[in-house]
């Protein structure tokens, strides 16, 4: 009997190990594979000029067009689902507490949402746009990232809210706290770690994201210089100039990959760094 | 009988299909202590809840009947539920701080309330610390976070910062049951000074604090008033069969 039990440990202790070793050996070679190639095509001019003679033969340039295009397009995405995604998590785990069939269906439409392809709603927002004859740009991919992740940022704050005791609500509205004063005085430090990482996760899909934006913002040799102009994007940066036959624009696709990657990187740290130290406020329940 | 502060009359609620208070009469009366005992879920703590209405988040709850409180009720009333809890604190079973530090966990209710000047604040979080026999301990690191403290710092945090938006009514949930015997004495202790400005309502499972702490008692048992009266005539003449088991012991 108790070898039996020694066996099924030793066995689920193995199993853990492998699964471990299979997702860390694929997470190496694809930062090792991307670095090896991107590396040496990363340069000063690489990450300081615009392609020139056109992103797909010109074999002179960099890729400055699609580092600013995807950094103003991803935040710009960014802090409109804030602005929306925000408030409306808060009101779900507040305001509407006592509706709690109500914020289930909502939580099952966000999660059908969340579910939902980014090329689908690089579709939508290119029937929209058609239908309002606006043509590819900033603004149209923006508001496309936008809806895209709102779901997602939604429904990771969602999460972060919903752990909250109800304890802390009640102490709150017994002092006298209205429910807006509640969420945005306490529940939102309260879980201020936790939101900052859902902004951060939202941010990282609004940045690595290529289908949503392929026809709604566009792809262009230049920087935008105002929102009714079409964008260049890190992923559209990289699906555009791989499939080139001429080395030195595949060089600039692995570029823009390894851009991306540390972009996402640097933003993480960032996000960890201020997160925790608001941390220190939160209490543990 | 001394001068009622919260009269509730036919209050009946239910969660869902079950009832949990059923038809419950009381009178709390005015600078007591008044203990709600009786076994667990008896419908106490929902009691207590129901007096700031806190029942309203609960998405079950259906509640009837009238709780008056200095003459007004609060279950049909259009006056801002927000104002009607500020004159109530909540003392919970276990210590619920704000994420903030110290010194703001206090400041908080009044800022609330419009109260922003920094010399008056000070002087009111000192005041409602010392209140709560914490000012000495805490004194030195007001600016700490107030998860760092002890539970039954917490606990003493909580209760000065429900003071400190100068409520009439003290509502405590078995306050003491997460403290170690030292916590638990220092708030009970501060109950007898409190009430003699404030009105109490505590509720309790356990037997000797009630009986240390009653003015006046009420017994409940699923969910219905058996008895209730002053603390002298239920301890020591206990007219009904039930309270006179429950005080023995018998059951539980």
């Amino acid at each position: 009997m108790k070898n039996k039990k020694v066996y099924e440990e030793k066995f689920f202790r193995v199993l853990m190990l492998l699964s471990t070793l299979i997702i860390a050996t694929a997470l190496v070679l694809i930062i090792f594979s991307v670095l090896y190639k991107g590396f040496p095509a990363l340069s000063w001019e690489m990450l300081t000029q615009v392609p020139k003679g056109g992103f797909y033969f010109g074999r002179e340039g960099g890729i400055l067009n699609a580092i600013v295009g995807s950094v103003y397009l991803s935040t710009g995405a960014t802090v409109l689902a804030i602005s929306i995604g925000l408030p409306l998590a808060l009101y779900m785990n507040i305001h509407l507490v006592r509706k709690g069939k109500l914020v289930n269906i909502l939580r099952f439409i966000l999660d059908l949402l969340w579910g939902v392809p980014s090329i689908v709603y690089g579709a939508f927002g290119f029937a929209v746009m058609i239908y309002f004859g606006v043509r590819v740009s900033l603004l149209a991919g923006t508001i496309t990232v936008t809806l895209f992740i709102i779901p997602i940022m939604v429904r990771a704050m969602d999460e972060v809210l919903k752990s909250v005791p109800v304890g802390l609500l009640e102490s709150s509205l017994s002092l006298g706290s209205t429910r807006a004063e509640t969420a945005y005085r306490v529940f939102f430090r309260q879980c201020l770690p936790g939101l900052s990482t859902a902004v951060l996760l939202s941010f990282g899909r609004a940045i690595g994201d290529a289908a949503s934006i392929l026809f709604t913002a566009g792809f262009t040799d230049y920087i935008p210089t105002s929102l009714s102009q079409p964008t260049a994007t890190l992923p559209l940066s990289i699906f555009f100039q791989l499939s080139s036959p001429i080395p030195q624009v595949q060089e600039r696709a692995y570029a823009s990959a390894v851009v991306l990657i540390i972009i996402i990187l640097l933003t993480s740290t960032l996000s960890r760094m201020f997160s925790s130290k608001y941390q220190n406020n939160k209490i543990n329940f | 009988m001394d001068k009622a502060k919260i009269e509730i009359e036919n209050l009946n609620l239910y969660f869902g299909k079950q009832q949990i208070l059923k038809n419950v009469c009381a009178v709390i009366p005015e600078n007591k202590i008044t203990v709600i005992m009786g076994p667990s879920g008896c419908g106490k703590t929902t009691l207590m809840k129901s007096l700031n209405r806190l029942t309203d988040l609960n998405p079950e709850a259906k509640v009837s009947g009238r709780i008056l409180i200095d003459g007004l009720d609060i279950l049909h009333t259009d006056k801002n539920i927000a104002l009607i809890r500020k004159k109530m604190g909540l003392l919970a079973q276990r210590p619920y701080p704000l994420p903030m530090n110290i010194y703001n966990n206090i400041a908080y209710g009044l800022r609330i309330s419009g109260r922003r000047k920094k010399r008056f604040l000070d002087k009111r979080v000192e005041h409602y610390l010392r209140q709560a026999s914490l000012w000495e301990e805490v004194k030195d690191r007001l600016k700490e976070p107030a998860g760092k403290l002890s539970i039954g710092q917490q606990q003493r945090l909580c209760l000065a910062r429900g003071l400190a938006v100068d409520p009439d009514i003290i509502l405590a949930d078995e306050p003491t049951s997460a403290l170690d015997p030292i916590s638990s004495q220092v708030i009970e202790g501060k109950f007898n000074e409190l009430k003699n400005n404030y009105t109490i309502v505590l509720v309790t499972h356990i037997l000797r604090q009630a009986k240390r702490l009653a003015d006046y008692v009420i017994f409940m048992y699923m969910g219905e008033v058996i008895e209730q009266g002053s603390a002298h005539e239920i301890f020591d003449n206990p007219q009904q069969q039930m309270t006179k088991d429950y005080l023995k012991g018998i059951f539980y």
